[in-house]
């Protein structure tokens, strides 16, 4: 029995400037599933990304987000992380003086304690050896762990700590903001290959895209399109060829969407 | 490659685990407690007179010049006015301080001869314990004295004097005339003629010429009485090519009224020679700590302060190096920690007095709820000291808006071709940041300590595995702010 991520009439604004940026999103992701969301700029995807991950510079004002039947619009970023969300960043932060290593057996150990107050967490060898199997999958140079988190991180090391994150959290779903951008060809490759690895029966996820590239590795099941706040279209892979082909002009026009903002 | 650097952070993994594991409890259940049934042998009436001053060196049988130089000292403290230019110093009352208390009869060389009562402090503390595993030598002052003093009889045998001052000034008294004093004379300021005057304890050192002692020698020094003066005085000589490393802490019960520390560090380097001195300073919130610390270094002598400030209600301390000899390098690592109702008004100084000398400082300063941090420091090149080199690097993070941090840098030079640098940075927890650990699964609070330690990272592992566990260990309890 899989679980299910189940995004009701989502309407959402920035906290600060109280503009409303998400109007009614409808989305249902069952584990197993991949589902790409694609856009043009402005049109609410990186919002959805950080609103499913609990960011506070956000203010849900409609709708629910239910995991397994339970809204988790009321539990903070932690809780829903523990509960099995993970959202890798499309611009992850810098931590310096923490080792990529150090953070995440912290973040594995605040998942055990979740479950268990006992716990006395993972022990040390084992965690090492759990980190190099996954940065061996990912074909990540092992010094990469003892790296300070993102700092001289060029962008596609930064994309691939997001990847081994993923990888070592095992979240039951994933939101992939914009993971592909900023990459050149082979980091896409090695980046989307690593994606590839871990989605799978055990994992849905919703992979927030600009272009076709990615989803040459990542074969999505559904493809939606978002725009002014709204999912407006979704289908299958073909739906990603055709935008990719046509651009999102013959959208704006089907639903009389204004032009974007320059940026 | 990365098999190498994976160890190494393994090596991280296990210290943040135990520092993380180990907290519980708080500082008063930690070190804030006190014990009331120790037999004191001696007591000095509160307040200090010339009479009291007098007494104090009659007591320690003290040869005449050392009299002298204590009641010339107390006069100076007298003149002296209170500085105005750092921190609160007005409100500290002189006449309800104990100047001097003893507790036992002798600085005892085995654990079983120290007064019970005491040496069940010291095993609260976990004092023997570090000695049995990584030190070679351990000096335990309780109050105005010394109750314990061991040194590994292999440094003995290699002529290392590791002895509490007084003892070092009965057994060694042409070199302790020589150098008491020369580094830092009685009237340098207020709190060193203070300190001259009522001195008692503290470590004597002297390492000789090439002699390397491998593991680190430590002195805790504890106060137990109310409004007690603790007035320790060190004197560390390391001969040619020698080299130390001294660590001091130091912990106090939690009163309401206040107790003042007023120590006395004097290092002298010589030529090729290294020092390294390192502080864990976690007094409790009611004493004041007023230090004077200066090292001279001779020719490619080294210098390194490696000073972690974590309690007390008001530092001032700015450890100096004044690099006298060619080719000399003087270090000081800080690390300040102020929260509710403390000031940490740490630093640096650095005398440039000899061409082709090097220095380094770096200071880390967190705040947290209205603590306030400062950096005070000064960087002097002299004249004719040519082709120098120094870097001063300074950071302040801040945990919440009510919190200060303010710098104070102060630079002369008067030498040519000198390479220089400064930076100074204040900042506050981003949200992004906070935000980004939590997405993993942190609590808001892990998030924070996290943050925190990652800040004090470039300095925590310069200490020592067992002092980088301590410094993680203390700074968590401060974060959860349980300290009253």
């Amino acid at each position: 029995m899989g679980a299910t991520l189940e995004i009701r009439n989502l309407h959402a604004q920035v906290e600060e400037t109280e503009m409303p940026i998400l109007r009614g999103v409808n989305l249902t992701i069952k584990q197993g599933e991949i589902h790409a969301m694609m856009g043009p700029n402005g049109s609410g995807k990186s919002t959805l990304a950080n609103v499913i991950a609990g960011n506070p510079l956000y203010e849900v004002t409609d709708g629910e987000i239910l995991l397994d039947g339970e809204n988790i619009l009321d539990m903070g970023a932690d809780e829903r992380s523990r509960a099995g969300v993970f959202l890798a960043f499309q611009y992850p932060v810098t931590i310096p003086g923490v080792t990529l290593a150090n953070f995440l057996r912290h973040a594995v150990n605040a998942r055990l304690k979740a479950e268990d107050p006992e716990s006395k967490g993972i022990a040390i060898p084992q965690f090492v050896r759990m980190l190099r199997e996954k940065m061996n999958m990912l074909g990540i140079d092992n010094s990469f762990a003892g790296r300070y988190l993102n700092e001289g991180f060029s962008g596609g090391e930064k994309k691939r700590a997001e990847v081994l994150q993923m990888a070592t959290l095992e979240p039951k779903f994933a939101v992939l903001d914009e993971t592909d951008s900023g990459l050149d060809i082979d980091a896409l490759r090695i980046v989307a290959e690593g994606v590839e690895k871990l989605t799978g029966p055990e994992m849905g996820s919703l992979i927030i895209t600009h272009y076709q590239r990615m989803l040459n590795h990542v074969k999505p099941h559904f493809v939606h399109v978002m725009l002014n706040g709204q999912i407006v279209e979704s289908g299958g892979p073909e739906l990603a060829l055709q935008l990719e082909e046509n651009g999102y002009d013959w959208l704006r026009e089907k639903y009389g969407a204004p032009e974007p903002a320059a940026d | 490659m990365s098999e190498m650097d994976f160890v190494q952070s393994e090596k991280e993994l296990t210290q943040e685990e135990s520092a993380l594991r180990d907290v519980r409890g708080d500082y008063d259940e930690l070190y804030g407690f006190h014990d009331d049934d120790v037999q004191y042998k001696y007591v000095s009436e509160p307040g200090l007179d010339e009479k009291k001053v007098r007494e104090i060196s009659k007591m320690k049988n003290e040869p005449e010049w050392m009299t002298d130089l204590r009641v010339k000292a107390y006069h100076e403290f007298l003149e002296k006015p209170t500085p105005q230019w750092g921190g609160e110093l007005n409100e500290i009352d002189y006449d309800s301080i104990y100047y001097y208390m003893r507790a036992s009869d002798k600085a005892e060389r085995d654990w079983d001869e120290v007064p019970p009562e005491i040496k069940d402090t010291f095993d609260r503390l976990g004092i023997p314990e570090a000695e049995a595993k990584y030190l070679q030598g351990v000096s335990a002052q309780y109050d105005s004295e010394s109750v314990y003093h061991n040194i590994q009889a292999d440094l003995e045998a290699k002529g290392v004097i590791f002895l509490d001052m007084d003892s070092g000034l009965r057994e060694h008294p042409e070199l302790v005339k020589e150098h008491f004093g020369t580094v830092i004379p009685s009237n340098d300021n207020k709190f060193s003629a203070l300190n001259t005057s009522v001195w008692s304890g503290g470590s004597f050192i002297y390492v000789p010429p090439g002699v390397h002692v491998e593991m680190p020698l430590q002195a805790y020094f504890r106060i137990n009485t109310q409004n007690m003066g603790q007035f320790e005085r060190t004197l560390i000589i390391v001969d040619k090519d020698a080299y130390v490393h001294y660590v001091e802490g130091c912990t106090a019960p939690t009163y309401s009224s206040d107790s003042l520390h007023s120590a006395v560090v004097e290092i002298i380097v010589k030529e090729g020679g290294r020092c390294r001195y390192t502080t864990i300073q976690n007094w409790s919130n009611n004493v004041y700590n007023l230090v004077t610390k200066r090292a001279v270094c001779e020719k490619n002598a080294t210098m390194e302060w490696v000073d972690g400030n974590l309690g007390s209600r008001l530092t001032m301390k700015y450890p100096a190096v004044i690099l006298n000899g060619e080719g000399a390098h003087g270090e000081v690592l800080s690390i300040a920690f102020a929260g509710k109702g403390q000031h940490q008004d740490a630093g640096a100084k650095i005398t440039h007095n000899a061409p082709n000398t090097t220095s380094q400082i770096i200071s880390k300063s967190i705040g947290k709820d209205g603590g306030r941090g400062s950096y005070r420091g000064l960087l002097k090149i002299a004249e004719g000291a040519d082709n120098c080199k120094s870097n001063v690097v300074c950071d302040a993070l801040l945990l919440d808006d009510i919190s200060r941090s303010d710098t104070y840098p102060t630079i002369e030079i008067d030498a040519k071709n000198v390479t220089m640098g400064h930076e100074a940075s204040v900042s506050k927890i981003g949200e992004d940041q906070l935000f980004y650990l939590m997405s993993r699964g942190l609590s808001e609070d892990e998030a924070n300590a996290m943050i925190v330690n990652g800040f004090l990272e470039p300095l925590v592992k310069e200490l020592p595995m067992e002092y980088a566990l301590e410094m993680n260990r203390l700074i968590q309890i401060q974060l959860e702010g349980s300290i009253g």
